[in-house]
């Protein structure tokens, strides 16, 4: 018996690793008028539905894909959200 | 014997047929590799042209890892055959792991199309066995991704083994340490973010890049 569990994955540029996007999006920001930002980091998400028995399973899974695939160690750091599908 | 060198075409590949063009005019053969090969046939030598391999969906070089053929391309790898990554075949590369560290954005997030001044920093790669240490070539870049970034232990390493290949001599686009180029511990497995195959022909506005190319061409 398998649930289907909703995944999120969000991408991130790890710490210490310049990032030349969210450099330019910061400084475009106080032209329009937003000022007192910082920090600001672009990254990617990812969203899909997977078939495990449980979600200890549906995780180490996602684990998997993120290690080998979804993302790049080298630069990268991956946050998995977990929740059973409605 | 004339070296035949393959040249793997993935969807979305773009300089294949300069590398081919290249390869012929410094007395080789180039011939092409369709990405869902399996096999690399009896070629002496690889190499991953420079384009936007499946479209750089992901990451630049995420999807072309997993491509049939990269199977092939590791075996030959791993048993010392000669398999040189140009820009996006650089960041193959580094995605299969053939290479350390990773090619991220440029710094100053401009697309760049440029000829770039490159020093030769080892003799020990299969595209500089033939040049010396110091040696000044001018070689055009063509890339977005073309940041390398690594761990300063990698850094370390690539150092210590003499596995920095080719640097910048005025750093465009952010790469640490000014590199341009790495090989593998071996020196068979090469990257390099310029295009030797876009300076293979006076016509071209320099000759430098047939320089590297005969590395591969001249055989043990």
């Amino acid at each position: 018996m398998s649930t289907a569990f909703d995944v999120a994955v969000e991408v991130s540029l790890r710490d210490g690793i310049a990032d030349p996007e969210g450099l330019t999006i910061e400084r475009a920001l106080p032209a329009l008028g937003f000022s007192g930002v910082s920090g600001v980091r672009v990254g990617k998400s990812l969203r899909f539905v997977v078939e495990a028995s449980d979600e200890d399973e549906a995780r180490t899974q996602v684990e998997a894909m993120c290690e080998r695939f979804l993302a790049n160690p080298v630069i990268e750091d991956v946050d998995i959200s977990l929740s059973p599908a409605l | 014997m004339t070296t035949k060198v393959g040249v793997v075409v993935f969807p979305g590949s773009n300089c294949e047929q300069d590398v081919v063009e290249a390869v012929d005019t410094v007395g080789g053969s180039g011939e092409l590799l369709w990405h869902k090969d399996t096999c690399l046939g009896d070629v002496d030598a690889v190499v991953l042209p420079g384009g936007f391999a499946h479209g750089d969906y992901l990451r630049t070089g995420a999807m072309a890892r997993f491509s049939p053929i990269m199977g092939a391309v590791e075996r030959f790898a791993r048993d010392g055959g000669p398999v040189v990554g140009i820009c996006n075949g650089f960041q193959i590369l580094t995605e299969a792991q053939l290479l350390p560290g990773a090619l991220y954005k440029n710094r100053g997030l401009k697309f760049l199309c440029q000829p770039a001044v490159l020093r030769v920093e080892s003799m020990g790669s299969v595209l500089t066995r033939g040049l010396s240490i110091g040696d000044e070539l001018k070689i055009p870049i063509n890339h977005f991704e073309g940041n390398f970034i690594c761990s300063q232990q990698v850094l370390e390493q690539l150092r210590d083994k003499n596995q920095i290949v080719l640097t910048y001599r005025d750093n465009p686009n952010g790469a640490t340490a000014d590199i341009a180029g790495i090989c593998n511990e071996s020196g068979n497995v090469v990257g390099l973010m310029p295009h030797p195959e876009r300076a293979a022909h006076p016509l071209l506005g320099s000759t430098d890049g047939a320089l590297l190319l005969k590395g591969l061409i001249s055989g043990d």
